[in-house]
């Protein structure tokens, strides 16, 4: 899905075979596209509309912030409280633009149609290419291969899970948890501090959870990143980046 | 317009506008290795406490549901067998609603 987390080293596992980067970059859409199926059911579910679970689908596009929304719009949470924890988690995505832009250098007008596809897939295939003709080629493949599956994937999604009368007794609510959980699994084991971080977060919210607005608690989680942050910066160099064409991803 | 829809909106253009930052701004502002490894841990963090909540709280109390607790478990052991996302996602929903039908609530 558009939020995969995977840290790992890109170009390496495929530095040593030929380039595909349209037949990988379609793969990996299809692959991962597919989710999206996960978050309409979960996004319906959670009280939002078809329409406004696509809405998020074609214009955030980016897998966490979609499915942090929605679940803070089922537990009854306060709008602004959801919208603000939504757009921290995209902040990552700023990140991936700096290294896409040393790569695929887009100019003026073309930054806006190119932006919306600043995801954690398209970054890691694009930055695994060996030269930049490649990588304009792996980004622009996979961006549309993967956006049109997801946003199908979702409106179909929404419009199953509508038609269930309980959500509960299909389990749709273990859904956003399992997925937060499924798109961090590949950082909780790639570090200790990712595990410290992710623990503290995990205790702060649950210790406010009574005494503060609903979402608010989630957003508190963040100064457990900036902690993690300040106690162990990332070594200068590459950043790591979410690498979801590894083979035993499990977003994939 | 309903409440609901401006959350949705302002989330896609926040969304959006952090993305279109990276491809403008320059480089140097960003690249710090603070800045970039509290960008990597903010999802840790942020997707961590959302999947306790979900799971284990009601609006502002606590709500301990064993369908649900077993089926974030199950999940948890789908994840350790490597299983793509789907098969976990499917794993968790249907434990939980395999419960509930046979009488767990």
């Amino acid at each position: 899905m558009p939020g995969c987390e995977r840290a790992a080293p890109v170009g390496g596992p495929r530095a040593d075979r030929q380039p595909r980067p349209v037949r990988d970059g379609i793969g990996l859409g299809l692959a991962v596209g597919v989710s999206g199926v996960a978050f309409g059911a979960a996004a319906v579910s959670s009280g939002l509309t078809v329409w406004q679970s696509c809405a998020l689908s074609v214009l955030a596009f980016t897998g966490a912030s979609q499915f942090a929304l929605a679940g803070v719009i089922a537990s009854g949470g306060s709008l602004l409280a959801g919208t603000a924890g939504a757009i921290l988690l995209g902040s990552r995505n700023t990140l991936y633009g700096l290294r896409l832009a040393e790569v695929l250098r887009p100019r003026g007008l073309r930054r806006v149609p190119v932006a919306l596809g600043v995801i954690d897939e398209t970054t890691a295939i694009t930055l695994a290419q060996p030269d930049p003709a490649a990588a304009t080629k792996a980004f622009t493949t996979t961006f549309w291969c993967l956006y049109l599956t997801w946003n199908l994937a979702t409106l179909g999604g929404a419009l199953g899970a509508g038609r269930i009368g309980s959500p509960q007794a299909f389990g749709l609510d273990v859904v956003g948890p399992a997925a937060f959980l499924a798109l961090i699994w590949p950082r909780l084991k790639s570090g200790r501090t990712e595990r410290l971080v992710a623990l503290a977060g995990v205790a702060l919210a649950l210790a406010t959870t009574t005494v503060l607005p609903v979402g608010v608690p989630v957003i508190l989680a963040a100064t457990a990143a900036l902690a993690g942050a300040l106690a162990a910066p990332a070594a200068e160099g590459s950043p790591e980046v979410a690498d979801c064409t590894s083979p035993e991803d499990p977003a994939k | 317009m309903t409440a609901t829809w401006i959350a949705v909106l302002a989330t896609a253009a926040g969304c959006y506008v952090l993305k279109l930052a990276g491809l403008t701004v320059p480089q140097r502002i960003l690249a710090g290795p603070r800045v970039r490894r509290f960008a990597e841990l903010v999802p840790v963090a942020l997707l961590a406490a959302l999947s306790a909540v979900q799971a284990a709280t009601n609006g502002q109390a606590f709500d301990v549901d064993p369908a649900r607790l077993a089926g974030l478990g199950a999940a948890v052991v789908a994840l350790a067998l490597r299983a793509p996302f789907l098969v976990v996602i499917v794993t968790a929903a249907a434990t939980a609603a395999a419960l509930r039908a046979a009488g767990v609530s």
